[in-house]
């Protein structure tokens, strides 16, 4: 191939970018942001159902709209966005060309193609198995054919993505070692292809047997490949979302890490233990060992969790560390009273970092206790712990992160300011609620994946209890609170990239505010021990609400029946 | 920056901050706290699942299950037979599209012995309002031992979808004093 590369010079940052990488990154985003919307769309039509006094669609409707919700947004939107962070992260912070541009345009085209195929099938009514399809529940074949192209097309993305690495290097487009964020998104890959294999291992055969040519897939041995892929996938996006947020606290507020050898160690422990965590979702199926689900289900003694934790602590603290060194020094909260809020990008980041912790983080190590998932295992509150993870922790980072890539990679002016400020509250605060009163109503033992929590057409009565009700009302306020988020997200995104006004060839966008790169902020590396008092604070409010809810629901399950 | 290369080429020697350290030395320490408490508790524990399972055909299952009710039938409610084996037995709770088949009626503070499988497709066992959450699939017979320790009447509602039917899957358990 003797194609000349095509660069154009970011006027904000000096780098060199791809136009190829740019324009993937861009087809990438758009596909991912129009499958937010239809999946956000199906979400609010779940809620509504779901809130008792609306109770919005008929029941064959309902499981309909809650397979392609799951569908639409767990998997298509997300891994749609990962590939726009695969690429920025690795042509775009490496100064380098993309590598294989067409084959990234394959991937690209396998992956719209498998998303829509999957989608007509379930609106075809036939293959309402829900996301994740367990067997023996037959789906129509082009419902697993289209999550197998959908795969195989991110698959691709994931080499495309180690194949510009690999160019960088040779080129010597950068030195040293690789930025943490591009750190970041390699963990995201590599978890990526383990996930992607998982489901090759056990989606064709599916497939087979939906076709009629394989007589029987186990049930059991479906549930646990199948959580290889659809668990997994979830650590995809932590490690990505981390990433972001190190991004974003770079981009914004200039903050670098406090130590790289601590944040990237914390990325190996993802690569190394997350994958165990198919084991939560087996802990009460039978005929498992206790050994095999304690060693599973804490991701060998919690060493992804501790990852995770790190995280926690470092980037609130790499921020802080930036906002000292930039002057903000008064008492333990300065840094972060005086923190840019009107900045949609900062504010979405910063709570997308404290949600998923304080609600996705802590729930999630609960409930994937061995013992205490009897008391919650397929109840609500499972989606409140997840909505808490992608849609609080990936969602919102990645829409915060959005807000940069608008000006900065589709070269637009952000439109609709001020409603751009207000999003990222309006959606976080929303979903924060949602998550929350779906784990309150599961805790009262309300079932997740049913039309009809009054059991009106059942031939014996059951009741729960009223308390469920309410929590369930208020999950529907909130959900449409959530979703009036989205939909200014959409809005300003479409706006902006498709009406915005044009920035010229070397015009520094004026919005939202991107420091240059030689931030104000004085170097501090970490051999010196930062000042980072408030963060030591919040991380110790964290720690204490997570014992305390930890130990609390021991005291639940101690009261149920003894069984053994 | 975390968007640029590492400042320090040897970033790998840096000295780790003591904020750093002590975070990650608490957090670890946390870990291994949770990892020795679910082993704790299959010692000190009340609730802990057996992870007792057989391979097994429906109709085996479903031929265990209609022996003990023809056994041990006590009255007919709601079109359900309603069970009353004795303490310490195997009591067989059958799943299917879209009933938990049959009602069982138990004694407080007693044993039993429940093997629970499905029919036909996945369903979730959930015992309400005490909440019990358990997966019953078809070709698994899982066995563990229930020991209510409240009477009352307890609903038992299916909570892995299971077809257009799911929200009517309700069943029915007795404790009696």
């Amino acid at each position: 191939m003797s194609k000349i590369f095509d660069f154009r010079t970011c006027p904000t940052t000096g780098l060199r970018v791809d136009r190829t990488a740019e324009k993937l990154i861009k087809a990438n985003a758009v596909a991912a942001v129009i499958f937010l919307a239809i999946g956000g769309l199906f979400g609010l039509l779940v809620a509504l159902t779901r809130w008792p006094a609306v109770h919005f669609l008929p029941a064959d409707w309902f499981y309909l709209a809650l397979t392609a919700h799951g569908l639409d947004v767990l998997l298509v939107w997300i891994i749609f966005f990962e590939m726009a962070v695969l690429y920025f992260a690795s042509a775009i912070l490496l100064n380098c060309r993309l590598a294989g541009a067409r084959w990234a345009w394959t991937g690209f085209g396998l992956m719209l193609t498998g998303a829509l195929v999957t989608n007509v099938a379930v609106l075809r009514g036939q293959s309402s198995v829900m996301f994740t399809s367990y067997v023996p529940m037959q789906a129509e074949p082009a419902f697993y054919l289209g999550i197998i192209l959908f795969a195989v097309g991110a698959l691709i993305g994931c080499f495309v993505f180690f194949g510009t690495l690999v160019v960088a290097r040779r080129e010597k487009t950068y030195a040293g070692s690789i930025p943490l964020v591009t750190f970041g998104a390699l963990t995201a890959a590599i978890i990526a292809v383990f996930t992607i294999a998982s489901g090759a291992i056990i989606l064709i055969p599916t497939l087979l047997w939906s076709l009629g040519l394989v007589a029987h897939i186990d049930p059991l041995v479906y549930k646990t490949i199948w959580w290889a892929m659809g668990h997994s996938s979830q650590q995809i996006n932590v490690s990505a979302h981390v990433a972001v947020w190190y991004a974003i606290a770079a981009m914004v507020l200039g903050a670098k890490p406090l130590s790289e050898k601590v944040s990237r160690t914390a990325f190996l422990m993802y690569i190394l233990f997350l994958q165990l965590a198919s084991a939560h979702h087996m802990l009460v199926e039978p005929g498992f060992s206790p050994e095999w689900k304690i060693f599973n289900t804490s991701y060998a003694m919690y060493l992804a969790v501790l990852g995770s934790m790190i995280h926690g602590m470092t980037v609130p603290g790499s921020i802080e560390a930036a906002q000292r060194a930039r002057g903000l020094t008064k008492g333990l909260f300065e840094w972060l009273r005086k923190a840019p809020w009107g900045n949609p990008a900062f504010a979405g980041m910063f709570m997308s970092l404290v949600f998923f912790g304080f609600i996705g983080g802590i729930s999630g190590v609960v409930m994937g206790t061995e013992q205490i998932n009897m008391i919650m295992h397929n109840t609500l509150y499972v989606p409140g712990h997840f909505h808490g993870t992608v849609v609080a922790g990936t969602t919102l980072a990645f829409m915060a992160i959005t807000y940069l890539l608008i000006p900065l990679i589709f070269r637009r002016e952000l439109a609709m300011r001020k409603l751009a400020t207000w999003q990222p509250y309006i959606f976080g605060i929303g979903v924060a609620g949602i998550s929350i009163f779906m784990m309150g109503a599961g805790t009262l033992g309300v079932a997740r994946r049913h039309w009809d929590m009054t059991f009106a057409d059942a031939l014996l009565p059951f009741d729960y209890p009223s308390v469920a009700y309410l929590m369930m009302a208020l999950n529907g306020i909130f959900a449409v609170m959530a979703a009036t988020g989205g939909l200014m997200f959409v809005l300003v995104v479409v706006r902006s990239v498709f009406f915005g006004r044009r920035l010229a060839e070397n015009e520094k966008p004026s919005y939202p505010e991107v420091p240059p790169q030689a931030a104000a902020v004085a170097h501090y590396g970490s051999a010196e021990s930062p000042h980072i008092p408030g963060t030591v604070f919040l991380v110790g409010i964290f720690f204490v609400a997570f014992v305390l809810y930890y130990f609390v629901n021991w005291k639940y399950l101690s009261e149920v029946w003894p069984l053994s | 920056m975390a968007i640029t290369p590492p400042t320090e080429r040897i970033w790998w020697r840096q000295p780790i901050a003591k904020v750093e350290l002590v975070w990650i030395i608490i957090a670890f320490t946390w870990g291994l706290i949770m990892f020795f408490m679910m082993i704790f508790w299959h010692g000190a524990g009340e609730q802990n699942l057996s992870s007792e399972a057989y391979q097994i055909k429906p109709e085996r299952f479903a031929a265990h299950a209609q022996k003990m009710i023809d056994d041990h039938q006590v009255r007919i409610e709601g079109g359900f037979p309603v069970v009353h084996p004795p303490p310490g037995s195997d009591v067989y709770l059958i799943a299917r599209l879209w009933q938990w088949w049959p009602i069982l009626e138990l004694e407080k503070d007693q044993s039993y012995r429940l093997h629970l499988s499905s029919m036909d497709w996945q369903h979730g066992f959930s015992l309400q309002p005490v909440n019990i959450n358990l997966q019953v699939h078809p070709g698994y017979e899982m066995v563990l031992t229930i020991r209510p320790d409240q009477a009352g009447e307890f609903g038992i509602v299916c909570n892995e979808f299971c077809g257009i039917g799911h929200h009517m899957m309700v069943g029915k358990i007795y404790v009696a004093e």
